[in-house]
Formats: structure tokens, sequence, C-alpha cells
């Protein structure tokens, strides 16, 4: 179970008000995490990752376990600890606009 | 009885407005997607409660909202805008070839005849249709391929397709602008489209009558003669009698002939509405004084009009898709401005009212004339 913090404006879009529990299947990656959210509220596709090139969002950052993930391969495991359920993912807007 | 409802885009959220009739009391809403920028709302002519708006941020992309009860509840509809084949490149600011890049929806036209179909002119400069209510969205990819595109330039707004006018006689004819490349008409549904900026002239472009590049604010068209248009440029206020095959100016006694924003009269086919705007670089009005300028005779001749309307100390902008008319008697005129007053004149300009004077800065107004 992937626990997954969004930023405020996502949970609004995506109707939650607390971390979202993701159960996925095959390797646990950045990628499926994101495919896995878009899959369960569809108002989230395309504002994290740009839905015709598959980029991440130049404002938006992955944290987990006090590393920024954002520049790892979408296809690279996700830290065992993320896995584990111990530590959640963070999907960041960043603090940016002076 | 009779109402409006004013739909108002915000660099913060959107908001909607509504009267009854007599366009004196208001209701204004609580922000809608607080802190997202909202480039256009708009309703659709046969179906009021049918209603698409652009949501966009620099962090999140573009969403396009969608709601079937009159603005009450939305839902995201997509936002999977792929340019069509190989997307090609356009110029980018040092005349490099620069690939076409999605950025964001400026403009969304609900069909005439059908709620579900509705077209989006977005940034860099496309336009795009969709048939099911947003559910999917389609290049009409003909604008961008007819030939001038890989010569089309951003201006500092980015490169955008902001105007969009279906005829209301033949549905085949679609006009467009893009800033900075110019108009285009397409005669059969937005297949295959031509250039058409003749007799305008630009003197910020190497050849001042070239056939793209001039740098059309807004195009706007009386419902009931859909062969004049009238358009705002970045310099010079124009007029066709032929759909655009061919432009003269009809600046006249404007103050200044630089503005954003144009509307026509519901009911008066030769009264025209423009904001000139002290330009190139300042964009707030002449002499701090906000003045609407009309003429009831098609352009030329031109008269302010300041009653209720700040006339010292007024330094906002009007953008180009900040004014709006209803279809009522007296015709209502509406502008929203980058201060956050949205403007309001029950008697076709004669005098103004604000709504409400401290939203967020107003990227778009539109308005629905509700039975």
């Amino acid at each position: 179970m992937i626990r997954v913090v969004l930023p405020a404006h996502l949970k609004t879009l995506a109707g939650v008000n607390r971390e979202i529990e993701l159960d996925l299947t095959g390797v646990p990656t950045q990628k499926a995490v994101i495919d896995a959210l878009e899959a369960r509220f569809p108002a989230l596709r395309g504002t994290i990752r740009d839905p015709v090139t598959q980029r991440r969002r130049k404002f938006i950052r992955f944290f987990a376990c006090e590393e920024d993930l954002s520049h790892e391969s979408p296809d690279a495991p996700l830290p065992d600890a993320v896995v584990a359920g111990t530590e959640p993912y963070f999907i960041v807007g960043a603090m940016a606009g002076g | 009885m009779s109402g409006v409802r004013v739909l108002v885009g915000t660099r913060k959220g959107a908001f909607i407005l509504t009267s009854d009739g007599k366009r004196k009391e208001w209701t204004v809403s609580r922000p809608l997607w607080g802190g997202w920028e909202i480039y256009h709302l708009k309703g659709s002519p046969v179906d009021p409660n049918r209603l698409y708006a652009s949501q966009s941020t620099g962090w999140f992309g573009q969403l396009v909202q969608r709601s079937d009860d009159g603005g009450a509840t939305w839902n995201p509809v997509s936002n999977e805008f792929a340019y069509d084949g190989v997307p090609g490149t356009h110029q980018w600011y040092d005349g490099t070839p620069h690939p076409w890049e999605f950025a964001r929806v400026w403009h969304l036209e609900p069909s005439l005849s059908d709620p579900d179909t509705v077209l989006a002119g977005v940034e860099d400069a496309a336009l795009f249709r969709s048939t099911d209510g947003g559910t999917s969205w389609h290049e009409l990819s003909g604008l961008r391929g007819h030939g001038s595109g890989p010569f089309w330039q951003p201006g500092a707004g980015g490169m955008c397709l902001h105007t969009i006018i279906v005829s209301p006689t033949d549905p085949n004819r679609i006009v467009v602008a893009i800033s900075s490349a110019g108009a285009f008409r397409s005669d059969d549904g937005g297949v295959t489209w031509k250039p058409i900026n003749k007799g305008l002239h630009s003197e910020g472009i190497p050849d001042g009558d070239a056939e793209v590049g001039h740098c059309v604010h807004h195009v706007t068209m009386h419902p009931s003669r859909p062969d004049v248009l009238f358009m705002q440029k970045h310099w010079d206020v124009m007029r066709s009698d032929n759909a655009g095959d061919s432009w003269v100016e009809v600046s006249g006694n404007l103050p200044t002939d630089f503005g954003f924003t144009m509307d026509v009269h519901a009911h008066e086919p030769d009264t025209v509405y423009v904001v000139p705007i002290t330009s190139d670089s300042e964009h707030y009005p002449p002499e701090g004084k906000l003045r609407v300028y009309r003429s009831r005779t098609g352009g030329n001749e031109w008269e302010p009009l300041t009653k209720g309307l700040p006339q010292a100390n007024c330094y906002v902008d009007v953008l180009r898709d900040a004014m709006a008319v209803d279809s009522l008697d007296d015709c209502g005129v509406y502008f929203g401005t980058t201060g956050g007053q949205v403007y309001a004149s029950n008697n076709a300009g004669d005098s103004w009212e604000p709504i409400v004077r401290d939203l967020p800065a107003v990227l778009s107004v539109e308005v629905q004339t509700l039975a």
C-alpha cells in the first residue's frame, strides 16, 4: 500500500482532504503511482504530468524519504519505505512565483 | 422573468454574477477554482445550462470544466490537446524554428446549434473541436498547415488563438484571430484556411502589409450581418464588409487606436464599442480616464461614454475577451478590468455602474441572457 500526499489544489480537484492510499499491481514505480492516481481520480489527469508528452510538469516535484525523486526515471523502483507504506510519497507544487 | 448571468474569468478564479432583467441588483458568486487562472467561460447559445470553462495554472496545466446545470456544479472533461500528426515548428523569438507546444486554452466557443460541440482556441496557436461535450478534442490542423504556420511568431502574450467567430448563417464559415499572426478564415467547416489580412498595416513588422504577422487583438461581428467584421488591432480599429477579404481603418476620432477589446450592440449592427488604451507599453487608459467609445456609424465617428466610469487616476487595462453584451432591450454592455472591476451598463453604454469592484484581474467576460 502506497501513501500519497497531494498538494492542496489537487486534493480539491480529486475531492479528498487527506492522504490517499493506493494498492499498486506490478513493480511499484513513480509512473505506476501516477497511473493509479489518474485511474482513480480522472480529474487529476494531466495535472501532474502533461497528458500528451507524459513529462512531469515543471513546477511539480516528487519527494519521499527526505529525497527529491523528481529527476529519477519514472520507471525506477520506489524506495522500500514508500512501498512498505511507512513513508508517504509526496507530490508537491513547487514554491515559485516570487 | 428574464435575467442575465455574467461569467467572469480572472487570474485567480471564476465568478458568476447574476441579476434580473432590470440589471440593477446583482449577486456575486464565491470564487470558482480559486487560485487558478480562468482564461474564459462561455455558455451554449442553445442550452444556457451548458457552460464550458478553461482552467489553468503554471503548476498543474490545463483543465476544461463543463457544467450542465448553469454553473451550479462542474466536472472536468478532457484536457488532452494533441496536435495533429507531427506538430512541426513555428518561429521562435530569435527566428529559429520552435516546436509547437500546447500551453493553454484561451477561448472556448460553443456551437450555435449543438451544446456538445465546442471550439477551443489554444496557445501555441491552433484550433481544436470537440463534438462530445469536451470528452475528446481534435485539432482542425488545416489552420496551422495552410502554409504560413511555420512563419508565425509569438508576441509578448504568447502565440495564442484568442478569437473564434462562427457565422450564424453558414456554419462552415469560421473566422479566427491569432496573436501575432493575424486573422484567418475557413469556408469549409475548418478543413482549409486562408489568411484574411488584406488592408491591415502594421509598423512593427518588416513588410507592413504582409499577408501574416499582424498583431490582431480581437475581432467581433453582429449575428445579423456576418460579413461585416470589426477588428481591434494592436494599433488601428478596422472594418471589413466582405468577411475579412479586405479591411479599412475606422479609427476616426478615437484618442488612441490601440486597445484590446471590442463588441457590437445586440440590436444595432452599426453600434460598436471599444476601450482605447495608451500603448505600446503603458496599457492603461489615456489621461487616467476610463472611457468606452461608442460608434453608431460602424466606425470612424466615436463618442466617449464616461458616466459612472472613473475619470481620474484610473490605470487599469481591459483585455481582449473582457467585454460582452446581453440581448435585452435596452442592450446591456459589460466589461471587466485588470483592476478587478466589472462594469455594467443597462442602457447601451449611456451610463455605467460597477457590479463588483475588487475581483482579481479580469481576463474575460461573457454574458448569458436568460429567458
